[in-house]
């Protein structure tokens, strides 16, 4: 279980698995010209075949380009957010930790407010606030994580700040600027880059659950949540592809993340190496 | 002149740690505090370097009086009084090199052009080697580490010295070897030096003058 030679396998087969994936969404849509919205109801739920390898959908689209163009959104989504999520958190995790007093007492406040709110409920008032596109989907599901890493950050930077390091910079002469930038911040930026990771799934997830409940994105518009979403009524039909390659697309690069993740978190303390959990 | 009086400190307000401390050091004097583990010198070392706020009492530094303590004390009087601590291992921030840590005050203070200079004069005086600069914390030895962290004390040239247990976690040679600098330090400024711990044999031997903790503490008020 502690074993680092066991890290070698999961972190090859994760990383090439994030590695296709991240070729495909990148190299494909410049490369092959051809129109993920274009509809042949000649060709509506053919099954998978070397034509269509992932079968075709109930308006004759071709589902492994459509699933591409959907990844790459949800991954656009994900990154995005959780790079968003993760900066507001760090920052206002290390003012609290860093400053204490009444800011602290402020911003865990509003930590809280953010907290007692189910966080699905609250991405869903955001996303109802605007039009439906990327940029609400990015901002709901950022406005609703940065709580745990304000979280992680804040408690991280309360049990550093006491150390005698601090006191040491602070006899030297040191700002509190300077204090937080050059000794609290690069201590705590591993932990906030492993949450970020890890959140990158997380968002993806919230994509397809928001444009699952239609609230996401335009259900024209390929994402791994609309793709499910419109497969429902495929699958009463016994037509499973359409349902099931988003589905794998939707899980894949969540396995294959949270590997690279688990193997930077051991990285990170290897007196505590710990499995893989999800 | 260094003057703690009827200093009463702790971290919680209802139950300090002691009460009514008074301790003296004169210019260029070297004062061994003693006493038992626990007993708050360690606390009252750390007044005296501004880095914690007492509930009540005073301290002058130089004929003035210290009224703000940590960030709020004014950098020029937080930098005249150099600090050692007991663990070099929690004292240096893991992530820097040698070199870095001992020249971080420079730079915290905008004197960054001094570092080379201050760092080819300070390394050799406590004993370390350039290969051991580029080191970081993990890759050198506590005693090492220790030497780093008196150079870091000295590099701004403070007029006052507290080494708060300073070779408590140390074998003998590197203990003489990190006294033997203290003293040449004192020797070239004419510094100041307070030395808390409890080995008497060594305080009695590298300091003009030794204090018992009881000492300090009001008659009659010995917790």
């Amino acid at each position: 279980m502690a074993d680092p030679r066991t890290h070698r396998p999961r972190l090859w087969s994760s990383a090439a698995t994030v590695g296709v994936l991240l070729l495909a969404v990148l190299l494909v849509p410049p490369l092959v010209q051809l129109d993920e919205q274009a509809v042949d109801l000649s060709r509506k739920l053919l099954p998978p075949s070397w034509e269509h390898p992932f079968g075709t959908d109930d308006l004759g689209r071709d589902l492994l380009l459509r699933c591409v163009y959907g990844l790459r959104i949800s991954l656009l989504v994900g990154l995005v957010a959780a790079l968003v999520a993760t900066v507001v958190g760090t920052a206002v995790g290390a003012a609290a930790g860093a400053l204490g007093g009444w800011t602290d007492r402020t911003l865990m406040r509003l930590v809280d407010a953010f907290s007692s709110v189910p966080h699905l409920l609250l991405g869903i008032f955001v996303v109802a606030l605007f039009r439906p596109g990327v940029w609400p989907v990015i901002a709901s599901v950022a406005v609703t994580h940065w709580l745990s890493t304000a979280r992680i950050v804040r408690s991280e930077v309360l049990s550093l700040r006491t150390r005698p390091f601090v006191d040491a910079a602070v006899s030297g002469g040191a700002t509190r600027w300077r204090v937080a930038v050059r000794h609290l911040l690069p201590a705590v930026l591993p932990q906030a880059g492993l949450a970020a990771v890890l959140m990158v799934p997380h968002a993806m997830w919230h994509e397809s659950a928001l444009s699952f409940l239609g609230l996401g994105l335009p259900s024209h518009q390929a994402s791994l949540g609309n793709l499910v979403q419109n497969a429902r009524s495929s699958l009463l039909t016994g037509h499973w592809w359409p349902t099931l390659f988003p589905g794998l697309l939707l899980i894949l690069p969540t396995l294959a993340i949270a590997g690279l993740a688990g193997v930077w978190r051991d990285r990170l303390n290897p007196r505590r190496r710990s499995e893989l959990t999800l | 002149m260094l003057e703690l009086d009827t200093v009463t400190a702790g971290y919680d307000r209802r139950a300090p740690v002691f009460r009514g401390a008074s301790l003296t050091v004169s210019p260029g004097e070297s004062v061994g505090l003693l006493g038992p583990s626990g007993c708050g010198k360690s606390t009252l070392a750390r007044v005296a370097a501004l880095l914690h706020r007492p509930d009540s009492g005073r301290l002058v530094l130089d004929g003035t009086e210290v009224r703000a303590w940590r960030h709020r004390a004014p950098r020029e009087q937080r930098t005249a009084v150099g600090v050692v601590f007991q663990q070099p291992r929690t004292a240096a921030d893991p992530r820097l090199t040698l070199a870095d840590l001992i020249a971080e005050p420079l730079r915290a203070t905008g004197r960054r052009a001094e570092a080379a200079g201050r760092l080819a004069a300070l390394a050799p005086a406590v004993g370390l080697t350039p290969d051991l600069l580029a080191r970081r914390p993990h890759e050198v030895s506590d005693g090492q580490l220790q030497r780093a962290c008196l150079a870091r004390a000295l590099v701004l040239r403070p007029r006052w010295l507290i080494c708060d247990e300073m070779t408590a976690m140390l074998d003998a040679s590197t203990t003489a070897a990190l006294v033997a600098a203290v003293e040449t330090y004192r020797a070239e400024t004419g510094a100041g030096l307070l030395a808390v711990g409890h080995d008497r044999v060594l305080l009695r031997r590298w300091c003009d003058r030794t204090v018992d903790w009881k000492e300090c503490l009001p008659v009659g008020r010995t917790p």
